[in-house]
């Protein structure tokens, strides 16, 4: 996941003060430098990181911070607060046009993924808004550029204007325009060839779309990958076509992603989109608080709880947690938690989005094959009725049947069983608010704490939840 | 040492022979990333006072935003404090020599036994395997390249293996209707080692000199896409044992340090002998060569300068670093002259 090497860096940098019991000012100076190179080395622009590192050092060396007990968190403090400040405070909405149609154009760098944000935005506005979107095909220089925004047309089901490549993009615009009109499209989305900000002429035809079109949203569209040129390409977009907003994209990707920092920061210009997967639904919202927790290594828990939200099922939520409560843990609630995560995307991701795994040496190398996953269900099916009831009753002879029925070895079967018996502890740990026996998982020293904290409070977040349904399940039965 | 001397002195001695058409081009494409590098150099030494800590701080910064690279930044400017001292180097004369001296140092001791040449089989189809991660110009590259190889009188096919992008195979059949080479192709979505190998194939039997093979772009932390790539590669080595002979990794010159990672990773997978650094027209800096040379131990074979069916050139090593040195040179000893 991205940053994740900036949070490594920032937390051994942050470890380093932590060890000590009081702060000199010579080692702040060190920290500093710490974080300055750490966030260099994640391709944030140094001008940035200047401005960035002198602030927080302004707030660091404050009496305060030195004096008081917990140093290191006050650091932490510090520079969360200020990245998410860097980043804008909140996420920032599309704009919408007073009338229909809104119009929304996309520029940027070539191979920045322009064509294929714009067919993930027409998805997104179509599932969320139940929007009519029209795509315009403006990208007349790249060769099969057409056939590629006609081919996701095609996927996501909405229709592709397009007057072939000997048409001049201004004018296929000016046509589109008039096509949405006709049909009331309640939005446009004009896609346009790769550029270079330094290329005039290309440029220059921008502006022309722009003034013909004056479209509601000019999104820059951005490599997360871009290093120090980033802010070159944002700055150089932004004057010639003042830019409303940018979409970051590829960001799936292992990169450290200092552009979101850069960007933001050189142009002003919020990040509103970013893109993260090769599947037409993979674009998210950006949430520039979310980011700088994720920077420090506090995991994007809210980000998973969303996620979670969407995808579980409210009822069996309910349903799980009334078990959870009476510790009646069995195989079909293990199933079903299982099918459940599944749903929720690949499971090395979903690992990732804990706070304390991301950076977790165990896990560095930690993937989770998706058949180990098919195999544990095959076990669990393989069971009796009874037997997923009551696990308690598996005794040898059983387990050699289940082994038999499923196709696995009977030391699998074993594991299984013993890694289903651990997870029943948890969950009635967890459902008591008792997290001791996860401390040694999360991992020690601040990040562990902090993983801790953040898990805490998505329990204490669930059991609110959890008393607000079973008042509403009261009334309703009244 | 002996490098240094002799850029030194191809740019204060005689001047070079009148360029051809070809090498005005290149120079001209790679105008902009040595001035930008040279730019950001002489303005950090024409704002030096003294050798201190900030100095070092801000040479750090210099070189990291010229994308040089991070580990080779943090290395130069450790390297170079020892050396201040050593030599009590404290002119600006005396450091800009110093800094540049290491530059080109390491550029020549990492690349020793570099070679930036396209490699041929002796005997049978060439093959030539393009990896990347998404939107680095892969498959413009491919058709940039089979036009050349055309042009020297080379008989090309395209294999169309990526299958998976809305558009990508399209792509690459009008590359082949404008450059006038058969494609290889399946509908989307097929086994692209099935389209690979239906392709290796009609190289075989119809006897054609290179096989060019496109692939989908991939991020590298993609396991299952990763494998698909080792896939690929297999099945072209097992028609073929000593194919693919260039297994070439895209990369997009404004990528910042995530180029090493990629280029670490595809290296896992597929055994790439070279680079084609692409986009280098834009406002990226030259440094990025340094940085791919010290940390990646890869040559920069090709190029891309710019969206023509010529703009793919071979790279010359020694031509770009005397580029992007040689301005300086010539500075300092103006300023030489001056003092």
């Amino acid at each position: 996941m991205a940053f994740e090497g900036l949070t490594e860096r920032l937390q051994q940098a942050i470890g380093k003060l932590k060890r000590k019991g009081k702060v000199s000012e010579s080692d702040v100076n060190e920290v500093m430098r710490e974080i300055r190179l750490a966030l260099l080395e994640a391709d944030v622009n140094f001008q940035v990181v200047k401005d960035f590192v002198k602030d927080v050092r302004k707030k660091a060396t404050g009496a305060k911070v030195l004096e008081s007990l917990t140093p290191a968190q006050q650091i932490v403090k510090i520079v969360n607060e200020q990245l998410t400040e860097v980043m804008g405070q909140e996420a920032v909405p599309l704009q919408k046009s007073e009338k229909i149609p809104t119009i929304i154009m996309m520029v940027g760098l070539q191979g920045a993924g322009k064509t294929t944000t714009l067919g993930k935005l027409a998805l997104k506005l179509k599932n969320e808004q139940h929007a009519r979107p029209l795509l315009i095909a403006g990208d007349v220089y790249r060769p099969a550029a057409i056939d590629q925004l006609q081919a996701l047309g095609q996927q996501i089901e909405a229709p592709v204007f397009s007057l072939g490549t000997d048409v001049s993009p201004v004018e296929i615009v000016r046509q589109g325009l008039e096509l949405a009109q006709e049909k009331k499209n309640d939005y446009v989305l004009i896609d346009t060839a790769g550029r270079l900000q330094i290329d005039q002429k290309l440029m220059d035809e921008l502006k022309q779309i722009t003034q013909l079109a004056h479209p509601d949203e000019t999104l820059l569209t951005v490599d997360a990958m871009t290093g120090q040129n980033a802010v070159e390409v944002a700055k150089g977009f932004n004057e010639q076509l003042n830019i409303t907003g940018v979409v970051l994209t590829k960001l799936d990707g292992d990169t450290r992603g200092g552009a979101a920092l850069s960007i933001r920061a050189v142009t002003g210009k919020p990040i509103k989109f970013i893109g993260q997967g090769e599947k037409m639904t993979d674009l998210d919202v950006f949430y520039p608080d979310r980011m700088a927790s994720r920077i420090l290594g506090m995991g994007d828990m809210l980000t998973l709880i969303e996620k979670a939200q969407q995808d579980f099922d409210e009822k069996k939520a309910a349903e799980m947690q009334e078990k959870m409560r009476e510790n009646s843990f069995d195989f079909n609630d293990f199933l079903d938690q299982m099918e459940q995560v599944q749903k929720m995307g690949p499971m090395d991701d979903l690992m990732k989005m804990i706070p304390g795994m991301a950076n977790n040496p165990a896990l560095k190398n930690f993937q989770i094959d998706e058949k180990q996953i098919a195999h544990i269900k095959a076990v669990v099916l393989s069971m009796t009725p009874q037997e997923r009831e009551q696990p308690d009753i598996l005794n040898p002879s059983r387990r050699r049947r289940i082994a038999g029925g499923s196709g696995r070895p009977i030391q699998e079967v074993n594991r299984m069983i013993k890694q289903f018996d651990q997870m029943k502890k948890m969950m009635s740990n967890i459902s008591k608010g008792n997290l001791n026996g996860m401390e040694g998982l999360l991992g020690n020293g601040l990040s562990g704490k902090m993983a801790k904290m953040s898990l805490n409070s998505m329990v204490r977040k669930n059991k609110k939840r959890k008393l607000k349904r079973l008042k509403k399940l009261k009334k309703r039965r009244k | 040492m002996g490098f240094f001397e002799k850029i030194k002195q191809a740019f204060t001695g005689e001047k070079p022979a009148e360029p051809t058409a070809a090498e005005k081009k290149y120079d001209e494409g790679l105008a902009k990333s040595r001035q930008t590098f040279g730019d950001k150099l002489n303005s950090l030494l024409a704002n030096f006072r003294t050798v201190d800590e900030d100095f070092f701080d801000d040479l750090e910064e210099t070189l990291i935003e010229s994308d040089v690279g991070f580990e080779t930044a943090v290395k130069i400017s450790d390297e170079l404090r020892q050396e201040v001292k050593l030599k009590n180097a404290k002119t600006k004369q005396a450091v800009s020599e110093v800094i540049i001296q290491k530059l080109i140092e390491l550029y020549e001791q990492e690349g020793a036994d570099e070679d930036a040449k396209l490699h041929f089989a002796t005997d049978g189809p060439t093959v030539f395997l393009f990896v990347g991660v998404n939107g680095v110009g892969k498959t413009t590259t491919i058709g940039k390249l089979a036009y050349q190889l055309k042009k020297t009188g080379k008989r090309v096919l395209l294999a169309a293996g990526d299958t998976f992008r809305a558009g990508a195979i399209e792509q690459l059949a009008e590359w082949g209707r404008r450059v006038e080479v058969p494609v290889v192709q399946k509908p989307a979505r097929s086994d692209p080692a099935s389209v690979v190998y239906d392709a290796v194939k009609r190289a075989k039997t119809e006897k054609f000199d290179v096989l060019l093979v496109d692939t989908a772009g991939r991020l590298q932390n993609k396991v299952n896409l990763m494998k698909e790539l080792e896939k690929i590669s297999r099945v072209i080595t097992r028609e073929i044992p000593t194919a693919p002979q260039e297994v070439l990794l895209a990369l997009d010159a404004t990528t910042g340090q995530n180029a090493l990672t990629q280029a670490k990773q595809f290296k896992d997978v597929t055994p790439v002998s070279g680079i084609v650094l692409t986009k280098l027209d834009g406002t990226a800096k030259g440094g990025i060569v340094l940085a791919i040379r010290n940390e990646l131990h890869l040559p920069v074979k090709l190029v891309g300068l710019g969206e023509q069916l010529d703009d793919l050139q071979n790279f010359d090593p020694e031509k770009f670093v005397a580029g992007l040195f040689g301005g300086l040179l010539q500075s300092t000893d103006a300023d030489q002259q001056q003092e």
